[in-house]
């Protein structure tokens, strides 16, 4: 615990941290949000509740990195953590939109394909149709 | 040799029966595959009402660079030999194919580019503002990739097999034309590039006008320069 007594700003970023940590592990409990994507939040938010109990240790930091109002190294530290959480979410954005797109690409010719066998079986297909049903491996 | 011709097309119900009709008219033994980018107006019925090629129609839109790669995987399905992408706007000629074949077939190249630039002739060849766009690429690509590419905004290409193969993997989504060229020379690709004519689009305006050319051309040269960067995927 901190040397000094706690004061109005720590309490208000312990109860804060703590309410974060609570409410991404209700998110997962719902499973509104998966275990992987929790993971970065969840960091953030105990790494915070670290520093904000530990009052010496943000102390020591600040003063390591020429911070020279604590709380400040708080914010960045919170800064940090939500910059990570916001490029891993672009990357997932962009796995996901290549992903869709092969799927709306299989989709379009599978459902070519699903007609002219729909078709076929009228017997109305004409040769290429034929031909090109009997290529598919 | 099976060919299969690769329309891509996006609202294009005025132009897409007249390509199709130009390219079966052409030679009636080509493949015809639209694939058919979610468009909001008639363009699937338009061409099916042609009952001379093939229909993808796309759940949703993907983009020029998604649709013609949709193209690429329709190939590789069902095993063509060659892919050629044919704009379905108009400006790309039916009878210029032959020149890409030729190239593919004699085994010169994996991937033959019609170029406006590679001669000088009469067509059009786009305007003067573009076409300082256009050398930029040319230097740009060229110096990358150590083949000379004179008109890497060209989308009338025709792919052989192996190309196929990669491209139906990885390909661009917009704007992906000189990106692809890139990409396909850093895999050892080789390009060959033959003079042909383009007409002016019929219907429709260029997707790319004010501001967006701006994007466009900052988009395609950060992308040319990662491109370059990337580690080889073939080779």
């Amino acid at each position: 615990m901190g040397s000094e007594t706690p004061d109005k700003i720590q309490f208000l970023s312990i109860a804060a941290s703590i309410m974060v940590i609570l409410f991404v592990l209700e998110l997962i409990r719902r499973r509104r949000i998966k275990e992987e994507y929790s993971l970065l939040w969840l960091s953030t938010g105990f790494l915070f509740l670290f520093f904000s109990i530990w009052k010496d240790g943000l102390n020591y930091i600040s003063k390591l990195i020429g911070i020279y109002y604590p709380p400040a190294t708080l914010f960045l530290i919170l800064l940090v953590g939500v910059f990570s959480i916001l490029i891993h979410f672009s990357v997932v954005i962009s796995k996901l939109t290549e992903k869709n797109k092969l799927l709306a690409q299989e989709l379009g010719i599978y459902k070519m394909e699903l007609d002219l066998i729909k078709k076929q079986m009228s017997q109305h297909t004409t040769e290429k149709e034929e031909n090109l049903i009997k290529m598919n491996k | 040799m099976k060919v299969l011709i690769i329309v891509p097309a996006y609202n294009e119900e005025k132009n897409i029966v007249e390509s199709i009709e130009n390219l079966y008219n052409e030679n009636p033994e080509w493949d015809i595959v639209v694939i058919n980018d979610g468009s909001t107006d008639k363009t699937a019925q338009a061409a099916n009402s042609t009952q001379k090629a093939f229909i993808v129609n796309l759940p949703c839109n993907l983009g020029i660079g998604g649709a013609v790669q949709t193209g690429f995987v329709f190939a590789r399905n069902y095993g063509y030999d060659a892919a050629v992408q044919y704009d379905g706007d108009g400006q790309h000629i039916a009878s210029e194919i032959h020149k890409l074949l030729e190239l593919l077939e004699n085994g010169d190249c994996d991937v033959a580019i019609g170029s406006r630039f590679a001669y000088k002739h009469d067509g059009w060849k786009s305007s003067f503002l573009r076409r300082i766009g256009i050398k930029v690429f040319e230097i740009l690509n060229s110096a990358l990739i150590m083949q000379r590419i004179t008109d890497n905004t060209s989308g009338f290409r025709a792919y052989n097999r192996q190309a196929i193969e990669f491209v139906s993997r990885i390909y661009p989504t917009d704007y992906p034309e000189p990106e692809a060229v890139i990409l396909l020379g850093k895999n050892s690709f080789k390009f060959k590039e033959v003079p042909v004519v383009m007409k002016k689009r019929q219907w429709g305006r260029s997707s790319i006008v004010g501001m967006k050319s701006v994007y466009y051309m900052l988009k395609v040269i950060l992308a040319i320069l990662i491109t370059s960067i990337r580690k080889k995927i073939r080779k």
